[in-house]
């Protein structure tokens, strides 16, 4: 045998090998796979599409309707919420990037202490502050002032969201913004584009995949939250995370409460896609 | 402007931390209200430390986070490394996606799924109570994976895949092989992501409020206390976790610093 009909022999061997094992190693995870993330969306749709007693029927995505204003009020404050954390969080990933390398690790550590801490916790906290009888009322009352009425407001659910997904939107920001060469913000200038067109031509474009993946770590939780919304939105917001909390834990609403989640899942799974699609094609551009 | 940015650090950082600094000062509180403050005190520590349930859903959570976290760093880095060595492109695509349905997913849809498949398939065994300590750690095992495995990937992209065959040309066995030469050099990935899952595991309320039957979290046991007036014992519990996760945080920046002027010594003295 030649030495080349040898080295294929050997590589045909150790590709059969190899796939093998790949398969070996991937068996118990295949196995996990199916049963807990496929089979159960098989059973949300399951449940979406048969009443009680398990018999078929569409009647559960017919009563969409009465819950239309549940799933608009939690995109539309999800949105505002999303859109309020990026217009804060950019200039502060982009400050931070133009400090010293031990003070960016500081912050950085800073920014990530809040994210270890229980977002139940924090929120209580931030109910503490703000009701009616909490820290800032008291604090106005001391200095003479009316109290002023900010828990049980939608503001207040949406300041609860930006509070607790800010650090999801800086991690991704600052590391996009301290990967940008500042040798192509100089030779921008040096081709003649003032500082507005740099951010606009250079920065922000370079920045798009940070700002992505930050909108979704933030929209997402954002728009199926149920906790914010109760504890600092009180009656005054009833979220599609709400409703669906209160109709899984009854059985007999456990159908209608699939198909709502059934109906979020599709809607988020479909924004997402949009937004990738929308960065690939800013990634076209660039290049 | 740089004074500008500074203040806007400030003012954000300010706000960042006000809650935290409110739930550590009325932990010290001498009354039960979380409002007014009274007087100074620890009678709300003594108080966590006489309390039973707090100790155990404590208890739990670690048990939990442990458990779960080393299910899924095993299972995730196998399944890595045979993703990795998959040739059928569609096929791994396809593993890939579905691998991050549970990231992608809200919290609360994964939690439905999951709970109505525990119901039915206690239903289907006639089991009366079908949560428990088994469905959240699947459940925490299932929300995990992949955070491990997209941890884990990455490393063994760099890693030269001729390393594992030079090590079994030289006459090591696969299983040697991926201990002693594939192991290591993706260890810092596999040590990223199992960190990845244990913090996950341990914060997590909303999957676990589904999947949890009567066993109870710390975030289910703050669920609970928060549906009443809480009183500032919770507040003195979540201290004690504000602490130890600053402690944690400041031994691994330490650890990274020393590092990074290890790496820079070495290279200074490479350049010589």
């Amino acid at each position: 045998m030649t030495d080349a009909k040898m080295r294929g022999v050997r590589e045909r061997k150790s590709r059969t090998r190899k796939k093998g094992v790949s398969l070996l190693l991937n068996f118990p995870y295949l196995i996990w796979l199916s049963l807990f993330v496929i089979v159960p969306m098989f059973i949300v749709a399951a449940y979406a599409f048969t009443d009680a007693s398990g018999a078929f029927t569409l009647d559960n995505f017919r009563k969409l309707s009465v819950y239309r204003e549940n799933i608009f009020d939690s995109f539309v404050y999800a949105l505002i919420a999303t859109a309020v954390t990026l217009i804060l969080a950019y200039p502060f990933a982009y400050f931070m990037t133009k400090r010293s390398a031990a003070a960016q690790r500081v912050m950085m550590m800073l920014v990530m202490l809040p994210m270890w801490m229980n977002l139940l916790i924090l929120t209580y906290s931030i109910m503490n502050i703000i009701e009616t009888n909490g820290i800032v009322n008291n604090l106005l009352v001391a200095m003479g002032m009316e109290k002023v009425q900010m828990i049980n407001t939608p503001g207040a659910v949406v300041f609860g969201m930006v509070y607790n997904y800010f650090p999801y939107m800086v991690l991704p920001l600052y590391s996009v913004l301290s990967k940008i060469d500042p040798a192509l913000l100089e030779a921008a200038a040096d081709l003649g584009s003032g500082g507005p067109s740099r951010f606009r031509r250079v920065i922000l474009p370079l920045s798009m995949p940070g700002i992505i993946s930050g909108i979704t770590m933030v929209f997402v939780p954002s728009v199926s939250t149920f906790y914010i919304s109760q504890k600092l939105g009180g009656t005054s917001v009833n979220m599609i995370g709400d409703v669906i909390e209160s109709l899984v834990n009854r059985v007999s609403t456990r159908n209608l409460g699939a198909m709502l989640s059934l109906v979020l899942m599709v809607v988020i799974l479909i924004c997402i896609m949009i937004m990738n699609r929308f960065s690939d094609e800013e990634g076209g551009i660039m290049l | 402007m740089k004074i500008f940015g500074k203040i806007y650090l400030g003012v954000i950082f300010a706000v960042m931390y006000l809650p935290l600094l409110v739930m550590v000062f009325f932990s010290f509180n001498a009354s039960n209200s979380t409002a007014t403050f009274t007087g100074f005190s620890l009678h709300w520590y003594e108080e966590m430390l006489r309390d039973s349930a707090a100790m155990d859903a404590l208890k739990n959570t670690l048990l939990l986070a442990v458990v779960s976290t080393v299910i899924a760093t095993i299972l995730g880095t196998l399944a890595a490394v045979g993703i990795f060595g998959m040739r059928n492109k569609w096929f791994k695509t396809g593993v890939l996606s579905v691998s991050n349905v549970p990231m992608m997913n809200p919290d609360i849809v994964t939690g439905v799924s999951l709970m109505l498949l525990f119901a039915f398939v206690g239903r289907m065994l006639g089991a009366v109570e079908s949560l428990g300590f088994f469905t959240i750690l699947i459940a925490h095992v299932t929300f995990s994976l992949p955070y491990v495995v997209l941890n884990v990937l990455p490393k063994l992209m760099q890693t030269d895949p001729h390393l594992a065959e030079a090590a079994q040309d030289l006459g090591s066995t696969p299983i040697q092989a991926f201990f002693r030469v594939v192991l290591p050099s993706i260890s810092s990935g596999v040590v990223s992501g199992a960190l990845m899952a244990f913090t996950l595991s341990i914060d997590d309320f909303v999957i676990s409020h589904y999947t949890s039957g009567s066993f109870t979290t710390l975030p289910l046991l703050i669920y609970t206390m928060t549906k009443k007036r809480v009183t500032p014992e919770m507040y003195a519990v979540c201290s004690c976790i504000f602490l130890s996760v600053l402690v944690l945080l400041l031994i691994m920046n330490l650890s990274q610093i020393r590092q990074a002027k290890k790496m820079s010594r070495i290279s200074v003295i490479g350049k010589k």
